[in-house]
């Protein structure tokens, strides 16, 4: 391709691109764009997401109450943080939240991912229905549940027998259990259309092979669907992982961190020390962990998956 | 696949209906009806009153207000991305230089980045640059968080595009410009409908930039609206959901008429 371009190059090139761009269409550029093209959308992102990234990593070394100006503090945040029980058991619950969603998430949409994936009569229109929760922003969502599971006029309020007193969010243990459900609602569609994608990739001289060694369906399910979505299992997981790191709208509207500091998750606690009790600083330091924890796990999508690996799950999705 | 029916994934799938359709039904059912009914017969009864007072409320406390500011940011977001994006994607599929490889793993490592994590320096920089509380300091953060993924989105789009077809413009001494204005956008018109889906999703959801960067009641939008809402008059359930119901409508008009741009634009949703 390259090669074709340069033998044009000598007669078309510096003739007629002299007309428009006289000096970036120099011998070497003809026929393609420069850095130039790149730059406007660079020097965006660089002044909203790369210079708040840096600042980020100052602030977390610095005091500041939002009035006056911040002032270096050196570690002081820092060792602060470390000692800081409601930071370590953050760090805790967002991990338990994060493998709950994990392991909740993928077993069923795969379930369902599969499922959606044949031909049954009924399927086009259950999917339809599967698909709404996606249709909802993750605020909506959690003030729906809030809704549908208040103590007093909510759906726990009608089943006693289910519900105990109905109060789900008066307890760690229901409550986490709560943020768990809630998140499983909200992204299993998602994950479901991923593994839908992925099914219908599946070459079906696999299953008619199968069909003929006499495999029965789970035997099929287990030797042939399984090891053939394992690509499509990566980018999910991945997905729900970065997902779970960040949880910030379901903890805010629907238990507020509590009861106490129960559900208080890291993503939640860095909010509530920066814009409730007016320490940036320290609120900071918790987004960089963060930041780290985000970019490692974001490596690991690209090396481990990438992003080709990523739009070739997303074929076959209707 | 011609086999019998599996009734164990059938039997999942009816569950899995039940745990969506129950709080579907709930949610529509409660916009329906009176606040007296609602409470009185508990959310899961057949109602039996009817009134459209929980949208007409929901204008009333505001709405119509957050609406408009959402439209506001939606627009200007798909704006800037629509501007910036395109260029920005044809350079990484055809320039051949250093600087733009050096750019295009810039938005790579962006791609990491989270809202929340530079949520504390941005609301120093809007603050300092006098745009707290402007939808301007809202717009500007979520079109730069909407970049990454739609420069892989849109790059992959344009990766599609034959190299022949640029031969034969090159061949007829066609500058970058012409072949982007009359090759590379005409044909990644896929990619760019699934940007625009993608950045509106962002900023139609979009909830803790303006949480933190705006206050007043003139800047709110929806999400912020539905949040308020609910701390301050979280009895009032059904006129709460009218604002939630609202709240999806133009989400589910785009997913009536343009399902296939929608799911890829909420594939680059998860993938953020």
């Amino acid at each position: 391709m390259t090669t074709q371009i340069t033998s044009a190059r000598p007669a078309a090139g510096p003739l007629k691109g002299a007309r428009r761009r006289p000096p970036a269409s120099s011998a070497t550029t003809v026929g393609r764009p420069g850095f130039a093209w790149a730059l406007p959308a660079a020097v965006f992102f660089t002044l909203f997401a790369i210079v708040p990234l840096i600042m980020v990593a100052v602030l977390s070394f610095m005091s500041w109450d939002g009035l006056s100006s911040p002032e270096f503090v050196g570690t002081d945040n820092w060792s602060r943080l470390m000692d800081d029980p409601v930071m370590l058991n953050s760090i805790w619950l967002t991990l338990l939240l994060t493998v709950l969603g994990v392991v909740l998430q993928t077993p069923l949409s795969i379930l369902l991912g599969v499922w959606a994936a044949g031909h049954q009569r009924n399927r086009a229109v259950l999917s339809v229905i599967y698909f709404i929760p996606l249709l909802l922003s993750a605020t909506a969502v959690s003030v729906l549940w809030r809704a549908l599971l208040d103590p007093n006029f909510g759906i726990p309020a009608e089943a006693a027998w289910l519900f105990g007193d109905g109060n789900l969010f008066g307890e760690q243990a229901t409550a986490i259990g709560v943020l768990a459900f809630v998140s499983t609602w909200q992204f299993t569609p998602f994950h479901t259309l991923i593994y839908q994608g992925a099914a219908r990739a599946v070459p079906q001289v696999l299953y008619q092979a199968a069909e003929i060694d006499g495999a029965g369906r789970y035997r099929q399910f287990f030797h042939i669907t399984l090891p053939q979505l394992r690509n499509s299992m990566i980018t999910s997981m991945i997905l729900m992982i970065v997902g779970g790191l960040t949880t910030f709208e379901t903890v805010l509207i629907l238990t507020q961190g509590g009861p106490g500091t129960d559900t208080t998750i890291s993503a939640y606690y860095m909010y509530d020390k920066a814009f409730k009790s007016f320490d940036y600083g320290t609120g900071s330091a918790i987004a960089l962990v963060l930041v780290v924890a985000a970019t490692v796990i974001s490596l690991i999508v690209v090396r481990v998956s990438g992003y080709d690996k990523m739009r070739s799950s997303m074929e076959g999705v209707s | 696949m011609r086999r019998r029916p599996n009734y164990v994934a059938g039997v999942g799938s009816l569950v899995w209906l039940f745990l969506v359709g129950l709080p579907l039904y709930v949610l529509l059912a409660a916009t329906l009806r009176t606040r007296q009914d609602y409470a009185e017969n508990g959310p899961v009864s057949i109602p039996d009153s009817f009134t459209l007072d929980n949208y007409t409320g929901a204008f009333d406390s505001g709405f119509g207000q957050y609406f408009f500011n959402t439209l506001v940011v939606t627009g200007c977001v798909i704006g800037i991305v629509l501007l910036l994006v395109p260029p920005l994607a044809y350079a990484i599929v055809r320039s051949r230089g250093r600087t733009t490889s050096a750019i295009f793993r810039l938005f790579l490592l962006g791609l990491a980045i989270p809202a929340q994590a530079v949520i504390v320096p941005m609301f120093y920089l809007i603050s300092e640059a006098g745009l707290y509380d402007n939808l301007l300091g809202v717009i500007l953060p979520t079109a730069a968080f909407c970049l990454p993924m739609s420069a892989l989105i849109l790059s992959g789009a344009m990766r599609d595009i034959s190299p022949e077809l640029y031969e034969a413009m090159a061949m007829d001494g066609a500058s970058p410009r012409r072949m982007f204005l009359q090759l590379v956008l005409p044909l990644s018109r896929g990619g760019l409908s699934t940007i625009v889906v993608f950045s509106a999703l962002q900023a139609w959801n979009g909830f803790l930039f303006p949480l933190v960067l705006t206050q007043s009641d003139s800047s709110k939008v929806v999400t912020l609206g539905l949040y308020n809402f609910q701390t301050e008059h979280g009895i009032d359930i059904p006129g709460l959901l009218g604002a939630v119901v609202l709240s999806m409508v133009p989400i589910l008009l785009v997913y009536l008429f343009a399902r296939r741009a929608l799911v890829q634009g909420l594939m680059g949703v998860g993938g953020k």
